[in-house]
């Protein structure tokens, strides 16, 4: 692969981001004016943006690798992510719009009247979100790898640069416009190769992928997820992981509060899932492709990487690799937008629940609200990005489906209970919270740190939402029906301004 | 009958002349369903009476019936599918024009599906927050 046209592309896509965010510092200072700028957002543009930030590197890149490494059982990923966005729209989008809270802490804050409640979601949120951006990390690493054979470290730590530097210049600041532009960007630079590959796939008249592939598996569903055992068990563990957790990632629903209100908040998200649908339909391609041009991969090199590898092998020369390159920006281009958004998210939490009061009584309150927002970025990526050099990695599939059990297993009995449910106490919503966050939690430690584990324990522990969904639930339930004096003093007035239309005349404090 | 007036000898008779009997003409009580309208239903809800809680609650399982119905019909239909898979092995190699069936529901099929089912709630869900408004806002 030609580094130089991977190179200029990735350094075009990170300037181009930078160039952005102190374009942005300038366009709006205060938090009032992206609020302001938020209320006259169509639900078109809207979309778009949460699908530049909702599709990460490990939808353009993973999808594909895992495609092509596991078969068809992979395709559950897309699927479900694009499924998680179904369920949001019909179980919580409006009412959380409608809330007016803007991180899932203000949520639980909001419909629970609980500081306790409130902290407990801070620490999730943050926890989720550092499992979440840790593959992120390591997939930038490979991608950087790939390009340039730099060692794996190097991507990380430059897209951790980037990063911080970008949200720590423009702070709160968000345009929904950049964001927008992103989903395109990714679209366009997946989409295009994949027509030339197709083309180029028809030229050599349709030939399926060898024998030897379709013997073991791959091309049959069922045959195995990430090589655990108990198939079924798993496929449908994973489907509801993915269903259920997408309206718990920490990153989603701050892009809700950019709605002007909750009928556009449910017409923004049935445009999501048409973006995504469309944007999913090309990853697998390069799996299958893969399978067909370069039956083996070279030893040592990640099945990630081969999206980037692809173009260079079935058209070799200059078009194969501006192809590469375009691939190359496009994977880069997702990555920071995820990765920003995610740390927008933890960061704004650790800066308001965590680190401002401690902050204050260490130095005095001598600091201003911004030097503590970019300390709180700089700790949001700087310990995923030292755990990426430490932790061994499991595998893309395990870890992203792991940072969507535990957003399933929390904050989705929160949010779907506190939506609907009148009877909903302070003491069942905190128990439920910490039990599924226990069950989680305790899953993701042994799957990362013991690495694979035979058998029902294996499976159970790998993909632990089928379990810590229910029981979460179930917790929460049961917990308020014995403690109905513990319910929100104002859970009925709550209810209205959840669910009630905006343009009925009504008292909604 | 005929009409009676000035020249009628029942009329002329004094004896007959006593005025006729006073009628209590009332008004058609048109006021009374407007004193009802002084308290919208909007007010019931703001001050959470039963009415007002009958309104809400109407309201709310409208939606969450809704909502189950939705994810009801994915449970079956995308949930069905490993199920299928399991218990049918032959659907798993069966190709509909040189591309296996699971491939074809699984890569393509599932998003316009979704975005049909979800385009559906959209428009049910804004039905019932419009027959909503107008049954509160109307009275």
């Amino acid at each position: 692969m030609n580094t130089a046209y991977g190179l200029v592309a990735i350094a075009l896509v990170c300037t181009v981001t930078l160039a952005i965010g102190a374009f942005g510092l300038r366009l709006s200072r205060t938090t009032s004016d992206f609020y302001v700028a938020g209320r006259t957002v169509t639900p078109y543009r809207n979309a778009s943006a949460i699908g530049g930030e909702y599709l990460s590197a490990a939808s353009f890149l993973g999808i594909a690798g895992l495609v092509y490494t596991n078969g068809l059982d992979m395709l559950w990923f897309p699927v479900g992510y694009t499924v998680g966005y179904v369920v949001l729209l019909v179980l919580v989008a409006a009412p959380l719009r409608r809330s007016g809270a803007y991180t899932l802490p203000d949520f639980a804050e909001a419909r629970l009247e609980s500081t306790v409640v409130r902290r407990l979601c801070s620490v999730l949120v943050v926890a989720i979100g550092w499992l979440y951006l840790l593959p992120q990390l390591q997939g930038a690493g490979l991608a950087l790898g790939a390009v340039t054979g730099a060692p794996s470290w190097l991507g990380g730590l430059v897209v951790a640069l980037v990063v911080v530097a970008n949200v720590a210049a423009g702070g709160m600041r968000s345009i929904t416009l950049v964001q927008a532009v992103q989903y395109w960007v990714k679209l366009t630079a997946i989409a295009v190769p994949a027509f030339v590959l197709l083309a180029l796939w028809l030229r050599d008249g349709l030939p399926a992928p060898p024998v030897a592939a379709q013997g073991t598996g791959w091309a049959e569903p069922l045959g195995g997820l990430a090589g655990q055992g108990h198939p079924v068990y798993a496929t449908y563990s994973l489907l509801l992981a993915l269903a259920l957790g997408t309206m718990g990632l920490p990153h989603v629903l701050v892009r809700f509060y950019t709605n002007p209100d909750g009928r556009a908040a449910r017409r923004t998200t049935l445009t999501v899932v048409a973006l995504l649908g469309a944007f999913y339909l090309f990853p697998p391609l390069y799996g299958v492709l893969g399978r067909v041009y370069l039956p083996l991969l070279p030893a040592g090199v990640a099945p990630d990487t081969l999206v980037l590898r692809l173009p260079g092998v079935m058209t070799p020369g200059t078009g194969g690799e501006l192809l590469s390159a375009v691939l190359a920006g496009g994977a880069f281009a997702a990555f920071l937008s995820t990765a920003s958004g995610l740390t927008m998210s933890v960061a704004g939490v650790l800066d308001q629940d965590l680190l401002r009061r401690r902050l204050g009584r260490v130095t005095g309150d001598d600091f201003t609200v911004v030097q503590g927002f970019r300390l709180a970025t700089g700790l949001a990526v700087l310990v995923p990005f030292v755990a990426s050099l430490v932790v061994e990695p499991v595998g893309l599939a395990t870890m992203v489906s792991l940072a969507f059990a535990v957003a399933a297993s929390t904050f989705c009995p929160l949010l779907v209970l506190g939506s609907w449910w009148r009877g909903l106490s302070t003491v069942g919503a905190a128990a439920g919270l910490v039990v599924g966050g226990a069950c989680a939690a305790t899953a993701v430690a042994a799957t990362v740190l013991a690495g694979p584990i035979p058998g029902w324990s294996g499976a159970l522990l790998g993909q632990p939402a089928a379990w810590c969904i229910p029981l979460a639930f179930a917790t929460a339930v049961v917990v308020s029906l014995a403690t109905p004096g513990r319910v929100p003093r104002h859970t009925a007035r709550t209810m209205v301004r959840l669910h009630t239309p905006e343009d009925l005349v009504l008292d909604r404090d | 009958m005929t009409p009676r007036g000035p020249g009628d000898p029942l009329v002329d008779d004094p004896a007959a002349a006593t005025p006729p009997t006073r009628v209590r003409v009332t008004s058609t009580r048109r006021d009374a369903p407007l004193r009802r309208d002084v308290r919208p239903l909007t007010r019931e809800i703001d001050e959470q009476s039963n009415l007002g809680e009958v309104y809400m609650s109407g309201l709310m399982s409208a939606q969450l019936r809704l909502a189950g119905l939705v994810l009801a019909f994915g449970a079956v239909g995308l949930g069905g599918l490993p199920l299928l898979f399991l218990l049918v092995p032959a659907t798993r190699t069966l190709e509909i024009g040189r591309v296996p069936l699971p491939w074809l529901v699984l890569g393509v099929i599932v998003y316009p599906v979704a975005l049909v089912v979800a385009r559906y709630y959209v428009r049910q869900s804004e039905r019932i927050e419009a027959e909503f408004s107008a049954a509160v806002g109307r009275r």
